[in-house]
């Protein structure tokens, strides 16, 4: 029984006082430095006299586990006591350099290397400061799990930093061979986990400065639309409503509490302009898109004849894939703190550097008054790419002249998105006298995300992926994309056009295996048989690495007893597989699915195998790959995002569901060994999945869909047909 | 304006807001306990599970007159340190990747696990149902509360 005398008296405004509140930017900031020096041979390593080792991670964690895969790396060649080590994040101050972008599962390929190096640094300069001590030459002492060691004379890591920070750090640190790695290669879990079940993990929402109010935003529900006039009286009148600010992207409500800051942006009564999309719609979209299909677009690839070798058996198809939203569990949300001279950020976001441009240009000021500073991300999935929600934020707090936390709704998030892009595709493919395709033609349309984003790039190079790099040997091929601008603003979703193209490219090719009367498996293998490696575009393929998953994918799935056993009605098998060339991982899956009677596609199992090179955290690919999958099935089965008079017609996960627990596959995942370098993993899983489904259908029920999301209607549509 | 007078985590709490404010609010803005997570605001993703007197339930759905007088249960109360059974299976099967909904996932699997010791995997299909996890982590999140039962788990398990 609790008595009166127990209750904290709280208010509102008292409360930061009363209570304990987290200290912020936890994310950020190391310990307190304990007397007997550091060794911080760069800004992004710092080994405390207690051994503490401190890593600052480059890249923003949005659950791909990258902070745990950089500390692995440096903690490595450090030879670091693995449960001494914490990871921090870096901001964007100067210290730190340039942090570039996460994304497109780079963040391995760009730092591996350099953090093995830092480390390796490190390590060199603590032996030397060992054998400095011992009086013995620095060749017969070596580094073991935080310790140097001399035969039998043993010091540990924190007892040598002073010495070791008066030391020159040497040049071309030596990095071990793959083979004598300890921590890189075994299956660490992450370092954010036990803050992370905890509740004590701070993400961009949960962050709170002293005097900061909270910010609701309401934004034309037509794209491009302007405000023509706002009455703003009954929002003031809102309790806990402190300032109603017109932004460039609409009208924030400022309040003490993100409820007061929703309920003042209810009571706002705006006249929007709704601009030149006032009436689009979809339908006008993919009208658009017909239209265009019409005649050729620009060549992307050509080999042989092109389209002269079709010929008249040549089979055809259309596929369309819809525009998606990110729907990230963590709703956009952004905090800025503008204050005279100097502007910080809190803010979880994949691009500091992209957003750097736009907080000057509001603010005046110099990039060294700006710090980025990045909590943990509650999902980014490309969205958190984008800068909007911090240049909302930055606009706030400069006007209001207090820190001020703009946090999207869920609607918000939905609606004001930068979309995956819709598009619409020809398909044409031939056969030669003994089954092999002779002659492939594939033209499709959709808007360019580089052009929208006015990337210096050019309009095709962020739509190509899984269509111009096919990786099958065709004699004739002949590639075409055509730009076809929407209302939509549009981004990167997570494998961008990978999302799209294979599910188009991976199920056509099994059309054809189906006409050549073939084992679709053994149809794709005897188009990889030549092993030599190949330039596409600016990366590099290896069609021995993609045979190598799609064999292992089909052997762990039991493809082939599969195919010669009998199947209760509906089951059906199929396999599809995408090079993820940009970050040098290949993968294949195999879908083993059921058609129920009402349509409704029941995924029973996912085998994966996956070739990354170098498996740096097997763990963590494990999970990348279950998270490509099941992001992946939630946009073939249920993922679309529709325009009606301008607006966004979906507002949350009632109407753009999410694939939950009960229907999430059993899903394997085999990894292939390999010490090539490291590729990325938070994309590569996910192409795959939607053409291994869709082929999976066709085996069950003989019918084609060519269209995603592959929804009940559909199916019953085509059953019927 | 309202007073209202609950307990959070056993301690004792009382705030003066609009009786109307979801808890949600009131623990995120109010109280700075910000472990319970906002996704919706509409009852249909999860991430605000916490335990009002010893239930489950969506504290966005829950205006904070509803609570007085009740006692609340947040991730951060749900054991000192992390050493409840669900959050440790939770680590030893490493299921967040981003983390954002675990806090609602690993309540309503407290929960499902005080009213089934030992779920099946239906059990669990139903009982965690209305959670979403955008990062994909269910199947490990079907082994974690297998584990936390003291139970095996097939899933992803070669067959
Ligand atoms: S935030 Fe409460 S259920 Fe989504
Ligand atoms: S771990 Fe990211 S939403 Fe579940």
């Amino acid at each position: 029984m609790s008595t009166r005398r127990d209750f904290v008296k709280t208010t509102c405004l008292s409360l930061a006082f009363t209570l304990p509140m987290e200290p912020r930017l936890r994310f950020e900031m190391a310990d307190p430095i304990e007397p007997g020096g550091v060794l911080a041979p760069s800004a992004f390593l710092r080994i405390d006299g207690d051994g503490t080792v401190t890593i600052w991670a480059n890249k923003s964690e949005m659950g791909q586990g990258v902070r745990t895969s950089l500390a692995m790396a440096m903690a490595e060649e450090l030879d670091a006591d693995w449960s001494k080590v914490k990871v921090q994040q870096a901001s964007s101050a100067a210290k730190f350099g340039d942090l570039g972008i996460t994304g497109g599962s780079q963040s391995t390929r760009s730092t591996f290397t350099p953090y093995r190096t830092m480390g390796a640094t490190a390590r060199e300069m603590l032996i030397s400061a060992a054998a400095a001590k011992w009086k013995v030459d620095r060749a017969v002492c070596k580094a073991e799990n935080g310790f140097i060691v001399h035969g039998t004379k043993r010091i540990a890591y924190g007892e040598l930093v002073e010495a070791a920070s008066k030391l020159e750090p040497p040049k071309d640190p030596p990095l071990k061979h793959a083979k004598n790695f300890r921590i890189v290669g075994t299956d660490v879990k992450r370092l954010d986990g036990p803050d992370i079940v905890t509740g004590r993990a701070q993400f961009g929402s949960d962050l709170k400065l002293p005097g900061m109010l909270y910010a609701s935003v309401q934004r034309c529900p037509v794209f491009g639309g302007k405000l023509k006039s706002v009455d703003a009286t009954a929002a003031k009148a809102v309790p806990g409503v402190k300032r109603i600010i017109n932004i460039s992207s609409g009208v924030a409500v400022l309040a003490d509490s993100t409820w007061a800051a929703l309920n003042g942006r209810e009571a706002l009564k705006i006249q929007w302009d709704e601009g030149a999309h006032a009436s689009a719609s979809t339908m006008e979209i993919w009208k658009g898109f017909e239209a265009r299909l019409k005649t050729p677009g620009k060549v992307v690839r050509k080999e042989g004849k092109g389209t002269a070798a079709l010929g008249k058996n040549a089979i055809h198809a259309r596929y369309d894939c819809p525009f998606l939203a990110h729907a990230t569990m963590e709703p956009m949300v952004g905090l800025a703190d503008v204050k005279p001279d100097r502007c910080d950020i809190y803010a979880p976001s994949q691009g500091p550097g992209w957003s750097m441009a736009a907080i000057q240009q509001i603010t005046g000021m110099k990039p060294e008054q700006i710090e980025v500073h990045m909590p943990l991300l509650g999902g980014g999935f490309g969205r958190r790419a984008m800068a909007d929600f911090i240049v909302e934020a930055v606009e706030c707090s400069k006007t209001a002249g207090v820190p001020v936390k703009v946090q999207y709704s869920r609607e918000d998030d939905i609606q004001h998105d930068y979309y995956r892009p819709g598009t619409l595709h020809q398909l044409s493919g031939s056969l030669d006298g003994s089954g092999r395709p002779h002659a492939w033609h594939h033209r499709f349309t959709g808007p360019s995300i580089a052009a929208s984003l006015k990337m210096p790039w050019p309009p095709e190079a962020t739509e190509l992926s899984g269509a111009a790099d096919l990786a099958y040997e065709i004699p004739n091929m002949q590639v075409e994309w055509a730009q076809s601008d929407t209302p939509f603003p549009v981004g990167f979703w997570r494998a961008v056009p990978a999302s799209f193209n294979p599910f188009v490219t991976e199920s056509f090719l099994d059309e054809l295996a189906h006409k050549a009367g073939k084992d679709p498996l053994d149809f794709r293998v005897a188009l990889l048989k030549k092993d030599e490696k190949r330039k596409v575009g600016h990366d590099e393929l290896d069609p021995a690495r993609l045979r190598r998953v799609i064999e292992l994918a089909a052997e762990k799935a039991g493809w082939k007893a599969w195919r010669m056993a009998k199947h209760a009605k509906g089951r059906g098998m199929g396999i599809a597989a995408h090079a993820y060339l940009e970050c040098g991982t290949y993968v294949a899956e195999v879908a083993e699915v059921e058609v129920l009677k009402d349509g409704r596609v029941k995924v029973h199992r996912v085998v994966c195998a996956v070739d990354c090179g170098l498996a740096i955290n097997p763990l963590n690919i494990r999970a990348q790959m279950e998270s490509g999958i099941i992001f992946g099935l939630s946009a073939a089965l249920h993922g679309e995002i529709t325009l009606e008079k301008g607006r966004v017609a979906q507002n949350g996960f009632s109407d753009y569901p999410m694939l939950r627990l009960a229907d999430s596959p059993r899903i394997e995942v085999h990894i292939v060994k390999s010490d090539l370098p490291p590729g990325g993993v938070g994309e590569p899983g996910l192409p795959p999945i939607a053409p291994a489904v869709a082929n999976a259908i066709f085996a069950a029920t003989g019918k084609r869909i060519r269209s995603m999301p592959m929804t009940p209607g559909k199916i019953l549509k085509a059953a019927k047909a | 304006m309202s007073h209202v007078e609950f307990s959070v985590n056993g301690f004792s709490k009382a705030v003066e807001v609009d009786p109307d404010m979801p808890l949600l609010w009131v623990l995120r803005d109010v109280l700075g306990l910000t472990g319970t997570k906002f996704g919706c605001g509409a009852g249909v993703c999860g991430c605000c599970t916490l335990h009002l007197n010893g239930e489950a339930i969506r504290a966005c759905q829950t205006p904070i007159k509803e609570v007085a007088g009740k006692s609340v249960t947040t991730i951060e109360g749900l054991s000192k340190d992390g050493v409840h059974p669900v959050q440790k299976a939770w680590i030893e099967e490493d299921v967040a990747q981003c983390g954002y909904c675990q806090p609602g996932q690993i309540m309503q699997a407290a929960w499902l696990l005080s009213k089934h010791p030992h779920p099946t995997d239906a059990d669990i299909n139903e009982g965690m149902a209305e959670n979403i996890c955008r990062c994909g982590t269910y199947n490990r999140i079907r082994c974690a509360i297998h584990r936390a039962a003291g139970d095996e788990c097939a899933t992803g398990k070669e067959a």
